[in-house]
């Protein structure tokens, strides 16, 4: 009873084969993070040092440290963020507690999703000619992060948006049945049950523009700036430019520095979504539903 | 499950006659469907009038144009009139609060904010009283009290009012829906299947509940359940296809139905 018929026994092997190939092919995706990360850590480790973090590059950057690259990266990521965040988190308001289902609403998701697609480069050319010359902030760090800023606009709106809808429609209902205005329902129970969700997609997004190169290159970081940034107005370096000039534009760098620049974005970066995992789990504990 | 007997110092609701809502000629539409068709419906003062019939006859649309939550899909068309306590609800200057305050709503499943139990109670007073902050502690926790022994739940969460409102028993969220209503005195409660979502238990509770809130209270009940119309509700109205077919008292709807098809639902022909 119930014995395998050679059919059986030939899918049976099929069966494993597929699903092996399945597998490597999953398994295939943790060796290029690995890779990098080992190659990073082994030649850029020894690299870094107290004054490599702290100190500015000295003989044609082949020299010393990374410090105004390090701080412009900073800098540029935080402008970018103060205007990001709160007209990304407007709009996503708008989009999920008032908007009716009409055109105006279809045209604005239309224009999330195409400015979604837009390449970097294309950003930096408009950042260039919006932000550098007709409103004359010149290349500047304000250039720069109005630049990043409005790269990163739909990434904030969509996290926000699907944070906002994630909070239950019966707690809105309960609100507007209890004589609440909308605004009254967003900021006492819609927001607060939001907030963990669009702090995470805000600290992501921070860690992908820190990484950005082609939007801040024309509108504001520079190669070299022997004085750290003093306004917004000022040029800055930033690590992913520093990183590109002195792999492919300078010679004479020795070999493992690049590596050592790398090592300190990426650090930025993991570290980043480090603390974005950590706050998650630390408001979802807080949460009452 | 018992009817619930009146308490004896019950005012004679009854013999009230005064009409708390008056639907007049009322039709409504969700885009091109019309789920309402020129329904005429008078709900008295102080009593418990229960709403029946078949899913998708249109009660609990009946129910949710009452306190206007309907506005908000967009695409829903009113004609008629409906009046609450004698203003017609669907003119232009009603202010929504308002009505909303007046006009409480139960919903079919329990409901509670992701606030504390003390500040579900206080929700609505604090939205509907302009200096609300500076009511001393006190005074706030009296509204606590008063509202929870209204609905007999005091004794259960007195010790516990900072934890969760989620964390309740299905049975205790909704009688807490219930009493947040209750701060700002609304006059009349509308409830869309109130017990639906409970066990026989929670449901006999919960119908208890609604029962002693009688008299202070105007209250419609939309249910599916027809032995609770029959058990918990003074006067019965029954829907269906959008129409109000019939509306009298319960203990005579229930044994000498006027219409076919209120005698075919009640015997459970379909629905």
């Amino acid at each position: 009873m119930f014995k395998a018929t050679e059919l059986n026994l030939r899918n049976e092997q099929r069966e494993k084969r597929w699903r092996l190939l399945f597998l490597l092919m999953a398994l295939l995706l943790i060796l290029p993070v690995l890779i990098i990360l080992i190659l990073l850590v082994y030649r850029g480790g020894p690299v870094i040092s107290w004054s490599f973090l702290f100190e500015f590059p000295r003989n044609g950057m082949t020299e010393g440290g990374i410090f105004p690259a390090l701080l412009g990266t900073i800098f540029l990521v935080v402008v970018a963020l103060v205007f990001s965040v709160p007209l990304g988190v407007a709009a996503a308001v708008y989009l999920s507690e008032y908007a009716p289902d009409n055109w105006l609403t279809r045209t604005i998701n239309l224009a999330i999703i195409n400015l979604a697609g837009v390449p970097s480069i294309v950003h930096a050319l408009f950042g260039v000619g919006a932000f550098v010359l007709f409103f004359e902030f010149g290349t500047s760090i304000l250039a720069a992060s109005l630049t990043l800023g409005i790269m990163t606009l739909p990434v904030v709106i969509v996290a926000t948006r699907e944070s906002l809808q994630a909070v239950p429609h019966a707690f809105r209902e309960a609100c507007w049945a209890l004589g609440a205005t909308r605004w009254q329902t967003i900021r006492r129970i819609v927001l607060p049950n939001a907030v963990s969700g669009i702090l995470t997609g805000i600290i992501l997004e921070v860690s992908r523009t820190a990484g950005e190169t082609a939007p801040i290159m024309f509108t504001g970081a520079a190669f070299f700036v022997p004085f750290l940034p003093e306004s917004v107005y000022d040029q800055t370096m930033a690590l992913s430019l520093h990183l590109y000039t002195i792999s492919t534009q300078v010679t004479g760098v020795p070999e493992d520095l690049p590596f050592g620049v790398a090592l300190v974005l990426i650090g930025i970066v993991l570290s980043m979504n480090a603390l974005s995992i950590a706050f998650r789990v630390y408001l979802r504990n807080k949460k009452k539903w | 499950m018992e009817t619930p007997p009146p308490t004896p110092d019950a005012p004679d609701v009854l013999a009230n006659t005064e009409i708390a809502v008056r639907v007049k000629d009322f039709s409504l539409w969700y885009g091109t469907f019309q789920a309402l068709f020129a329904v005429d419906f008078n709900v008295k003062q102080g009593i418990i009038t229960s709403l029946i019939g078949p899913s998708g006859c249109g009660k609990s649309t009946l129910l949710r144009s009452i306190n206007r939550i309907n506005d908000r899909l967009g695409y829903v068309r009113t004609e008629g009139v409906i009046e609450v306590l004698g203003k017609n609800v669907l003119d232009s200057d009603v202010a929504l609060p308002q009505l909303r305050k007046q006009v409480g709503m139960v919903f079919q499943r329990p409901n509670p904010l992701p606030l504390s139990i003390r500040e579900n109670i206080l929700f609505s007073y604090t939205l509907h009283t302009p200096d609300a902050r500076k009511r001393t502690k006190a005074e706030k926790d009296q509204i606590v009290e008063e509202a929870l022994r209204e609905v007999l739940l005091w004794d259960t969460v007195k010790d516990r009012l900072d934890h969760s409102a989620t964390a309740l028993s299905l049975e205790q969220q909704q009688k807490l829906c219930i009493a947040r209503l209750l701060p700002v005195k609304p006059r009349v409660l509308l409830m869309d299947e109130p017990c639906s979502a409970l066990d026989p238990e929670a449901t006999a509770a919960v119908e208890e509940l609604i029962w002693q809130l009688r008299g202070e209270y105007t209250i419609l009940m939309v249910t599916h359940n027809m032995a609770q119309a029959r058990r918990a509700s003074d006067e019965c109205a029954f829907m269906l296809m959008g129409k109000l077919v019939e509306h009298a008292d319960t203990a005579e709807m229930f044994v000498t139905p006027r219409h076919k098809e209120t005698a075919d639902y009640i015997e459970g022909r379909y629905g």
